[in-house]
């Protein structure tokens, strides 16, 4: 019965193929999002996984609360000033193969919030693989997207997307711990401290950006 | 229009009590606003809550009224007693060289969060203050945000654009 029987039927019991084509099949079969809500574009992200939109049909469904345990990040709304450490945080805790979708204009861009406290554009602290536009975009969009990332994940080879372990990564600043440096007993403290960066890129950013 | 005569009536007693410690009274709205000089701030309070029973800080805000105006800064003290149910604004001005103004943290703890938030985004400072330091914006953020003199995108490099 069914698809199997059809299947062993009119197969060989051996078959031969590219590992980037059965690897990269599997991997974009099953995007899994890391729940990761910023601001009302979440709201159309809710809804690309509800019943109407349905995006369990292109296996993207299961929103993880861990990014340990997630594939893509869906940037969705504006990212604060205060927030930006902490989505790279993120970003850095999921494992590889790791795609960004930077989800509506603000996100994107900065949007209409072209001001101090919003980052302008989410890929100055991330990677973007796709960007949205819309404000907020449609879930129909949403679902696009994950489809545009279908097929670029299937464009990729095995050989890009390594966890490598990033001795300098240790270097960068925990989010939440920066030096208060300002009117407290911590200041001299934080005078002696060298001066870190937010985050290290990773190989593959480098490989990215050159 | 509210009646503001019970009001009024704690400014008497406050003017009784040392007539230094008033320097404006408005009226306006059914409301009424004492301006009191700086160094004076601590004990108008420590006189209003513990003898006219204004037991709770409502609300303590800056405004910053541009950089042409001198005095620039302005810190309300909005009171109200839970007892007789009355609400009682007081203001302290402050320069833009100086603005320094003694903290009421000693008289109602809930002072202590909201005179971070001045200091954090108008850049008054709290004299006396346990824990001064930033509470809505980044640790390391530079300058005041709401100051009217702040350019729209931030300094760089936080603007990041």
């Amino acid at each position: 019965m069914g698809l199997e029987n059809t299947l062993f039927e009119s197969l060989p019991d051996v078959i031969t193929a590219k590992l980037d084509a059965v690897v990269n099949w599997a991997r974009k079969s099953s995007l899994w999002p890391a729940t990761f809500g910023l601001a009302c574009c979440a709201i159309e992200m809710m809804n690309t996984v509800s019943s109407r939109n349905d995006l369990s049909r292109f296996g993207a469904e299961t929103f993880r609360a861990s990014p340990r345990q997630a594939d893509v990040m869906i940037v969705s709304g504006r990212v604060s000033r205060k927030m930006a450490p902490v989505l790279r945080r993120i970003y850095d805790q999921m494992p590889e193969p790791k795609w960004v979708i930077s989800m509506g204009a603000c996100a994107t861009s900065g949007g209409v919030f072209d001001n101090y406290a919003i980052v302008q554009g989410v890929d100055k602290i991330v990677p973007v693989d796709v960007y949205v536009p819309g404000c907020p975009p449609r879930p129909e969009m949403l679902v696009h997207a994950i489809m545009m990332l279908q097929e670029k994940v299937m464009k990729e080879s095995v050989r890009d997307r390594r966890d490598t372990y990033e001795e300098e990564s240790r270097q960068s600043i925990v989010p939440g711990t920066l030096p208060v440096t300002e009117g407290t007993a911590l200041e001299e403290f934080a005078k002696t401290q060298p001066t870190k960066p937010y985050t290290i890129p990773s190989r593959h950013e480098k490989r990215r950006s050159s | 229009m509210a009646d503001t005569k019970v009001l009024l009536k704690f400014v008497e007693k406050l003017k009784a009590k040392n007539a230094d410690w008033i320097s404006n009274v408005t009226d306006s709205l059914g409301e009424v606003t004492v301006t009191v000089p700086r160094e004076s701030i601590i004990d108008v309070c420590n006189f209003l809550k513990n003898k006219h029973d204004f037991n709770l800080l409502a609300d303590l805000c800056g405004a910053d009224r541009g950089p042409e105006e001198d005095p620039r800064f302005e810190v309300n003290y909005h009171l109200f007693s839970t007892k007789h149910h009355n609400r009682l604004r007081l203001k302290v001005l402050l320069s833009e060289d100086e603005p320094n103004v003694e903290t009421v943290t000693s008289i109602w703890k809930t002072a202590d969060w909201h005179e971070r938030e001045t200091y954090d985004l108008l850049g008054v400072v709290f004299d006396n203050h346990p824990d001064l330091r930033r509470i809505l914006l980044p640790s390391d953020f530079d300058g005041h945000a709401l100051r009217k003199d702040y350019p729209l995108r931030g300094y760089e490099p936080y603007s990041l654009s």
